[in-house]
């Protein structure tokens, strides 16, 4: 039986509160030249708690959480690798976290040596020319990309250029990311294969052509094998070659996206470079260009003159794309990911990718040969993998949402399910290189025991969860009945 | 190797299970041409050890000053409680919760942050975060346009006392869509946008407004006024607003007669520390009837199979990964950690507590003004009330002094010549809780020298 | 295996129109459409007066893991937009031909008569060839 944990709210009873941490009232007259009519008349309803109750409840709460400190998280397309504590202690080092971000360049170089070098170090593994480093996530880092190609054609007089082209197994961000930029989105089919149909590239391009937005290895997993013809088609055409960096983490050290023709690349710090993913957020989209699109790339920079860094801004960069954070960035984060490359180094760096890849692709073998299907069979895995579930959806009514529910009852977070939308009834399955041999063969153990359930006793997988703090939730009343806000229940 | 937990004999029990006989065997689907033979320009690997001394050393190099310094991000005591519960694991290394049965603790607390937030805001509904103010700014403006549909215009007003930043993020990000953003001037004796300057978009289109409180020099503005101008004009209301001063100031929800429309701020202030400028979160809040026109994840409260409460993420269709090319917007990950760290803060503060540390701040910013008006060569720039900031006006060049304060271990404020070079000399300084009279009388002395230098020089 | 009425016109967009009594055309979303979608939690209808063009979107409705679009298979004007469904959006999934029709409109003159549509025979082969 699980007691379910109050709302904070009822907790709440008027007067009590942790009064140690208040700063000591000045009196009311302190507040006297503060005009009455814009006044707040009723102190906001927050909850009033003690400092025990109020650790308790989040302590709590936080026990509530699979996370990648408690449990394996084969979330596909989401790198949940190990996040080192080192990281997170020097990130947090008390200067750090005292510095205003407009304190002066004087009393911060120790700060911006570390963001120089991290630009730097990115620039290396990417390939790339040049590294922006104030994109707060992914999307946003997306946004970046895709602006920089625009503003690339619009100074070449080319601003006609407008179409943006995604494969049809794309991350929904990048579609909405074309939009966001004022572009309209071209979808180009994908083959059997798993490659892009260059057929239907060759078709697609002409003089509207913006970009093409592409992951490599692909959303399925698999390695887009004709990638210097595809840039070929697209540079010929006069567009420009867009990386979407989430699947990195399957090539860091053995391919690097400038050599195989991107001109304009986005990072996702909080999956290949370990920074914590903290419940949503905070990522940072750190985004890398080729020569081509260096003016454009979005402020501030770090910029080193001799031994001195300092902040390169609207007037180093006319033709910017602009600022897209009140400040830089996730500053924190961006320590977080130096400190993390500076502790693989220049070989850790080049081993992520094997052993990703050793990881999937070991998985992969071991839960076909447990007999589940892969998506595609005839490629390899390249840090992660697609295994469809629509023999049991059809033979035995079990679907891959089952599955995943189930697998949380045996202690592991469910892989990503039903992305990308091409497959039906998939998991795509990313175990990162941080994982053990052990963890592994557990999880195809589990996997094996839930298709025997599935084939035997399919009620408990079906009407799994059984052991968490709730069951399968009605997302339909969710969304029909909203309650976005606690609200007191009525007194009778 | 670092995190990489394989030994030899793992290794190669896993090729032999694959059938390669290498690792690099697993590469084969990708062209030689395109293979990376060493990250070269790469550093070799650090020791944790050696990496903790890199780091402290920088942070020693760089070492703490007192700082005088708001502009958008605030120097607030945070209780030891907030971070030693934020970086525990269970938050720290959590996912985005979309398998909501193994997430009730990230999805309570986001409902938890959802209702504070939307109350302190004076709205109805709130969503999970945004990256910070200026682009929670920006995505309001996007949704103002969106959700005024008796708009042609995508035309926004938006007064120079908004925070420079945003604006600049407002442009970066929302000009690609086709909105536009008018600058509305502010009277320079006041340091206000006057209501009276809005007479002259009379009878055309404009889609929204945006009014920053307290603004960016730290003044208030006619809250009322502007709102019932726009609303009585068909044009929404964006309010950017500081979360501190929402326990003394009227909230957004109660601005003019119905209240804001939209209203968004920078979190930062709330259990996050300064941190050299991230990460923070935006918030965003609104009112019932636009919800469904709102960006990023909101989370919501249901029932599961057995009748028992639960909260998941809600209202999904209208983001990215369904809705794709016409989504309401791109946003994915937001910035979850800063909000746990915000909603730990807000109940360990409380009502009383956010409004002793928003009358301690204002208690001592006027100190500070007090003291440092008593220097030669230093006035206030505007008359009228101010929270928490406000702009100084000099005698010389502020740059030079803000270097010789530096110096000494002073962060002494924000030198507006490069924005705003009507005002002259001016430095826009701020004080909150964390400042003592010992502090301020210190800067005091510390300015007094640095003019008296600077005019001898 | 889903319901086909023979007695309307369709798209390949999955809408389904009916010719009223009063000349205005009466649109929904067909069966197949529905069961794809899953269970309705918000339809937006347009409002009475609004002019619309032939592929314009003009009614969005979102279950829990979409949202769609549905457009105007002609150039006319909106008369009327069906009041129940915002109060009960899981109409459409009842009863997709009946009670849970989005819109009605007036054609543009000539519209409907220089307009191409699917019988109910060309909308199932639409549907055999998705595997639906």
């Amino acid at each position: 039986m699980s007691v379910r944990e109050k709302v904070i709210f009822e907790y709440s009873h008027p007067g009590r509160g942790a009064s140690d941490q208040w700063p000591h009232d000045p009196g009311a007259a302190a507040l006297g030249d503060l005009p009455a009519k814009l006044r707040r008349s009723r102190a906001p309803e927050l909850p009033e708690v003690g400092e025990l109750e109020t650790v308790r409840h989040f302590t709590r709460l936080s026990q509530l959480n699979f996370s990648i400190d408690t449990h394996f998280y084969p979330l596909g397309s989401c790198t949940m690798k190990y996040n080192p504590k080192a990281c997170n202690q020097y990130a947090m080092l008390p200067e750090f976290l005292a510095r205003h971000p407009l304190a002066p360049e004087s009393h911060g170089q120790g700060f911006l040596a570390c963001l120089y070098e991290l630009q730097e170090m990115l620039k290396e593994v990417t390939g790339m020319q040049g590294v922006a480093l104030s994109p707060m996530a992914g999307a946003h880092g997306e946004f970046a990309g895709v602006a920089m190609i625009r503003a690339y054609h619009r100074a070449r007089g080319d601003g006609g250029r407008n179409e943006i082209i995604v494969p049809e197994a794309a991350h929904g961000t990048n579609p909405a990311t074309a939009t966001m930029c004022g572009c309209v989105v071209r979808e180009i089919p994908v083959e059997l294969s798993g490659d892009v149909d260059i057929e239907a590239l060759r078709r697609a391009v002409g003089p509207n052509t913006a970009g093409i937005m592409l992951t490599n290895p692909s959303t399925l997993g698999v390695f887009e094998r004709r990638i210097g013809e595809v840039a070929r088609v697209v540079h010929e055409a006069g567009g420009l070659l867009y990386y979407d960096g989430a699947n990195l983490n399957a090539i860091l050290g053995k391919v690097r996206p400038g050599d195989m023709g991107f001109d304009v690349i986005h990072m996702n710090l909080h999956k290949t470079f370990s920074t914590p993913h903290g419940g949503g957020g905070p990522g940072a989209g750190a985004v890398g260009v080729g020569v081509r699109l260096l003016p454009f790339l979005p402020i501030p920079l770090v910029g080193r003159e001799g031994e001195r860094y300092r902040w390169l801004a609207e007037n180093d960069l006319p033709q910017s794309i602009g600022r897209l954070s009140a400040f830089m960035g996730n500053a924190g984060v961006l320590l977080r990911a130096y400190i993390y490359m500076r502790l693989l180094g220049r070989d850790g760096l080049q081993q992520v990718g094997e052993y990703a890849t050793l990881n999937a692709n070991y998985l992969l073998k071991r839960l076909t040969a447990a007999g589940f299907d892969a998506a595609y069979p005839q490629r390899r895995a390249s840090h992660e993998f697609i295994v469809t579930l629509k023999r049991q959806a059809r033979e035995l009514n079990v679907t891959a949402m089952d599955f995943a529910k189930r697998l949380l009852d045996y202690g592991f977070h469910a892989p990503t399910t039903y992305f990308p939308l091409l497959v039906p009834e998939c998991l795509l399955i990313e175990p990162t290189e941080t994982e053990s041999k052990d963890t592994l063969d557990a999880f195809v153990t589990a996997m094996s025991q839930i298709q025997r359930e599935a084939e035997q006793e399919p009620g408990r997988v079906t009407s799994a969860p059984h052991t968490m703090p709730v069951r399968r939730l009605d997302d339909v009343r969710a969304a029909r009945q909203l309650d976005l806000t606690w609200k007191p229940t009525p007194q009778p | 190797m670092a995190f990489i937990p394989h030994t030899e004999a793992d290794v190669a029990a896993m090729l032999a299970a694959i059938g390669v006989s290498r690792i690099e065997g697993l590469f084969d689907e990708i062209p030689d041409e395109l293979r990376v033979r060493s990250f070269a320009g790469v550093p070799e690997a650090l020791n944790e050890m050696e990496v903790g001394r890199l780091m402290s050393e920088r942070a020693r190099s760089d070492g703490t000053s007192l700082c005088f310094l708001g502009a958008g991000a605030y120097e607030h005591h945070i209780p030891a409680a907030v971070w030693a519960i934020t970086t525990r694991g269970e938050f720290y290394s959590a996912y985005t919760p979309y398998q909501a049965e193994a997430s009730q603790g990230t999805l309570q607390l986001i409902y938890e942050f959802q209702t504070m937030i939307a109350r302190l805001t004076g709205m109805q509904v709130a969503n999970a975060s945004m990256y910070d103010g200026a682009s929670a700014a920006a995505e309001a403006a996007l949704m103002a346009v969106r959700s005024n549909r008796k708009s042609q215009a995508a035309r926004l007003l938006v007064p120079t006392t908004l925070h420079p930043h945003y604006r600049r993020v407002a442009v970066a990000m929302a000009s690609n869509q086709g909105l536009t953003f008018e600058e509305l001037p502010y009277c320079t004796a006041e340091g206000i946008v006057p209501a009276a300057s809005l007479a002259r978009y009379d009878g055309e289109d404009v889609t929204a407004l945006l009014v920053q409180q307290p603004n960016f020099f730290g003044r208030l503005e006619d809250v009322d006024a502007l709102t019932d101008w726009a609303h009585a004009h068909g044009a929404l209301v964006i309010a950017v607003v500081n979360p501190t001063s929402l326990a003394l100031f009227k909230p957004p929800g109660e601005w003019g007669a119905r209240g804001a429309d939209i209203a968004v701020g920078e979190g930062q202030p709330l259990g996050v520390p300064l941190s050299s400028g991230g990460p923070y979160f935006g918030f965003m809040t609104t009112r019932m009837e636009l919800v469904r026109q709102m960006p990023g994840r909101i989370v919501g409260r249901t029932l599961d199979t057995a009748g028992r409460d639960g909260f998941t993420l809600t209202l999904q269709a209208r983001e990215q990964h369904i809705r794709r090319g016409k989504a309401t917007s791109n946003i994915c990950t937001n910035q979850g950690l800063l909000v746990t760290a915000a909603t730990i803060y807000l109940s360990l503060m409380g009502p009383q507590g956010l409004e002793r540390t928003a009358a301690a701040c204002h208690a001592r910013t006027r100190e500070l003004l007090t003291a440092l008006t008593r220097v030669p060569g230093v006035r206030l720039a505007f008359a009228g009330p101010c929270f928490h900031e406000a702009v100084l006006q000099l005698d010389r060049p502020v740059a030079p002094v803000l270097r010789t304060l530096a110096r000494g271990g002073i962060v002494g404020g924000l030198d507006l010549g490069g924005y705003y070079p009507e005002l002259g000399h001016a430095l826009l300084v701020c004080a909150t809780e964390t400042k003592t009279s010992a502090d301020i009388d210190r800067y005091r002395a510390s300015l007094s020298e640095a003019l008296q230098a600077a005019r001898a020089a | 295996m889903s319901n086909v009425p023979a007695d309307l016109k369709y798209t390949k967009s999955h809408e389904w129109l009916r010719t009223l009594a009063d000349g205005t055309v009466e649109i929904g979303v067909t069966d197949h459409a529905q069961h794809a979608l899953g269970d309705l939690v918000f339809v937006e209808v347009p409002e009475a007066g609004r002019t619309v063009k032939a592929g314009e979107a003009c009614a969005v409705v979102e279950s829990v893991k979409a949202a769609s679009d549905v457009y105007a298979p002609l150039d006319g004007q909106i008369t009327a937009g069906n009041p129940k469904l915002s109060a009960e959006p899981e109409t459409v999934n009842a009863e997709p031909y009946g009670a849970g029709w989005l819109l009605r409109l007036r054609p543009a003159p000539g519209a409907l008569a220089a307009a191409q549509f699917l019988s109910a025979a060309e909308y199932q082969e639409v549907l055999d060839a998705e595997g639906g």
